[in-house]
């Protein structure tokens, strides 16, 4: 027999009490990992961003639109490689409740500018002949069991009427990180449409995206770029996507400051359901540790036996909890796809699971430790547990 | 005052408890040696310091004033951690109330002690096995605690103590909590252990019949030998 074995023989004392503590753990694992998962998913979008590409908008707002003429102004910008435009679209597509984003852009160079949408050359040239073609993400079509050659009838809300647009192409993204529920149309179909009906609103963008040569020329192309405009119709505020993307979040900054302080109060209650369990197991065997400091174990063996004992249980505990979060994230993932269109457990997540499982484990059992260690044989030997 | 038959040597030993602000005197310079090989039991009424004594020599409290040398070795000089190791290498001991491990068998209470020393697994088990059939429960080494009687478990918590060899055998009161006839057993075994395997033994005990099987007594009474 070694002092291990000797861990797992007091660790099948109280099944009950055991069981319980794992699945304890596990929840609060469980918990913490879906928190983190959400807030993560939150902030999918400035984690998406590449970091070559640039976002220009009108400098009051994102509402406000920028002339089409900018285009070949931006272009000319050195550093600029390619330049894409976009106006959110939206509408209704089937009811209200269904949520993806629905946008016009160019289709000369939105695959381009976005590589991580993975599609075949004739889809991008029939992207292009298509005057009210689309193309959809992967994730989209599967959701409403779209295909190539379907017809999608969009009810206009920004821009009122009656929209029909044919999916010309299903994009594929490159990897976890990208989006695949896009709905992207070709914007000379839009802008046809508006100067017919709104001659005004016509040959104006809503936002600019290009890509850049070299990334370390990013903040001198940003300001050149808001230099060239600063004297015309509509200023522009040019910055990463990222921090263009972060924009969005920051206006829900309290809602997941709050959800990231819950996942650490879970950690907190994790720390009190392990220390608890381990408290009373302690005690229950303070005369046991003083016959094990009689024939002659040290504070390191009895260390090893309270927080080996400890450490077992929050390591299951987490590994079940962890492995509980994934069917559970994938589901949730499925069921929410259009709220977070990706949202899936980071490594950075799981790192951090694990330590605070691990952490637990240590911290549950200090006291315990302590009491057992400092405390004299001779009060050992006459508790009365 | 050391000669070569002496084993243990107690010199002006005093001890004190604090309660509070409060000092407990327990025992008062207390002198007395013990030969090698003997079988010594500590009476007293309850409060007299006979268990404190016990617990002094064996290593497991600290006197207040005065000197132990067990073997040679002045114990009351040691640290926490030389002391428990000198403890697992020296002394063995027998609790009145067994104080077995309840989630291992019986063979491994008695391996407890051996989970400290270099010993191969195969001289692990040798050691083990003679223990237990020196106390005669070769036969039930696969048994829990709860599934032998209260002697019996005093027996496995005997072979508990001899299991590493030690030179010196201490046990407070071992028949406290024994009915006549297992009592009978332990006090048999304890002999034979002093007479066969040559251990010397302190035991603490209130009981007169028990007291008997010893060479000598002490009678202590408020913390001065009588």
């Amino acid at each position: 027999m070694q002092i291990i074995k000797l861990v797992f023989k007091n660790l099948k004392r109280h099944l009950l009490r055991l069981f319980l503590t794992i699945i304890g753990v596990a929840i609060a694992v469980l918990a913490f990992t879906l928190l983190k998962t959400v807030v993560t998913a939150w902030y999918a979008g400035v984690d998406a961003a590449a970091n070559n590409r640039v976002v220009s908008t009108h400098a009051v707002s994102f509402i406000f639109p920028l002339p089409l003429t900018y285009r070949e102004q931006i272009a000319r910008v050195e550093g600029v490689d390619k330049v894409c435009y976009f106006n959110w679209f939206q509408g209704v597509y089937k009811d209200k409740n269904q949520f993806f984003p629905r946008m016009a852009t160019d289709p000369e160079t939105f695959f381009d500018v976005y590589p991580e949408c993975i599609t075949t050359p004739e889809v991008k040239e029939k992207f292009i002949r298509t005057r009210n073609g689309c193309v959809i993400g992967a994730k989209l079509a599967k959701e409403y069991n779209l295909k190539v050659g379907d017809k999608m009838p969009v009810t206009g809300d920004i821009y009122p009427g009656d929209w029909e647009f044919e999916i010309v192409g299903i994009y594929k993204g490159r990897d976890k990180k990208s989006d695949e529920t896009w709905m992207v149309f070709n914007w000379n179909y839009l802008n046809e449409q508006i100067r017919a009906t709104q001659p005004s609103r016509a040959e104006h963008v809503g936002w600019y995206t290009f890509t850049v040569n070299k990334i370390d020329k990013i903040p001198q192309v940003s300001k050149q770029i808001d230099e060239l405009f600063k004297n015309s119709e509509a200023r522009t505020k040019t910055e990463t996507e990222a921090a263009f993307n972060q924009g969005f979040i920051s206006m829900s900054g309290a809602i997941l400051a709050a959800l990231e302080f819950v996942s650490y109060v879970i950690v907190g209650i994790l720390l009190l359901v392990l220390g608890n369990t381990m408290v009373m197991s302690a005690r229950e065997r303070i005369r046991e540790y003083a016959v094990l400091k009689t024939i002659g174990f040290t504070s390191s063996h009895l260390t090893i036996l309270i927080m080996g004992e400890s450490i077992i249980i929050s390591i299951v505990g987490g590994a079940i909890g962890i492995a509980l979060t994934y069917p559970l994230v994938a589901g949730i993932g499925e069921a929410l796809a259009r709220i977070f269109p990706i949202f899936n457990i980071a490594p950075s997540t799981l790192i951090f699971a694990i330590f605070f499982s691990l952490f637990a484990g240590v911290v549950a059992s200090a006291f315990p430790v302590y009491r057992a260690t400092k405390m004299s044989i001779v009060d050992g030997l006459r508790h009365i547990g | 005052m050391n000669n070569s038959s002496t084993i243990v040597s107690v010199q002006n030993i005093s001890k004190s408890y604090w309660r509070e602000k409060l000092e407990i005197p327990v025992l008062s310079n207390i002198s007395f040696d013990i030969p090698d090989g003997e079988f010594l039991s500590l009476m007293g009424p309850s409060g007299s310091g006979k268990t404190t004594l016990l617990n002094l020599i064996a290593g497991i409290d600290r006197p207040t004033s005065g000197t132990i040398t067990v073997s040679g070795n002045n114990i009351t000089s040691l640290n926490e951690t030389s002391l428990a190791k000198w403890r697992s290498n020296n002394v063995g001991f027998v609790f009145q109330f067994y104080n077995l491990l309840p989630v291992l068998t019986a063979y491994e209470n008695v391996e407890l002690p051996l989970l400290l020393t270099k010993l191969s697994k195969k001289e692990k088990k040798e050691h083990v096995q003679f223990a237990l059939e020196t106390v005669g429960l070769a036969d039930r080494m696969d048994h829990s605690p709860k599934q032998l009687s209260g002697g019996q478990q005093q027996r496995v918590a005997i072979a508990r103590a001899i299991v590493t060899d030690p030179t010196l055998l201490v046990a407070d009161e071992p028949t406290g909590d024994l009915d006549k006839h297992s009592a009978e057993e332990i006090m048999i075994l304890l002999e034979r252990l002093n007479s066969e395997l040559k251990k010397t033994i302190i035991m603490v005990t209130h009981d007169p019949r028990a007291a008997e099987k010893a060479h000598t007594t002490k009678h202590l009474d408020k913390g001065e030998l009588s």
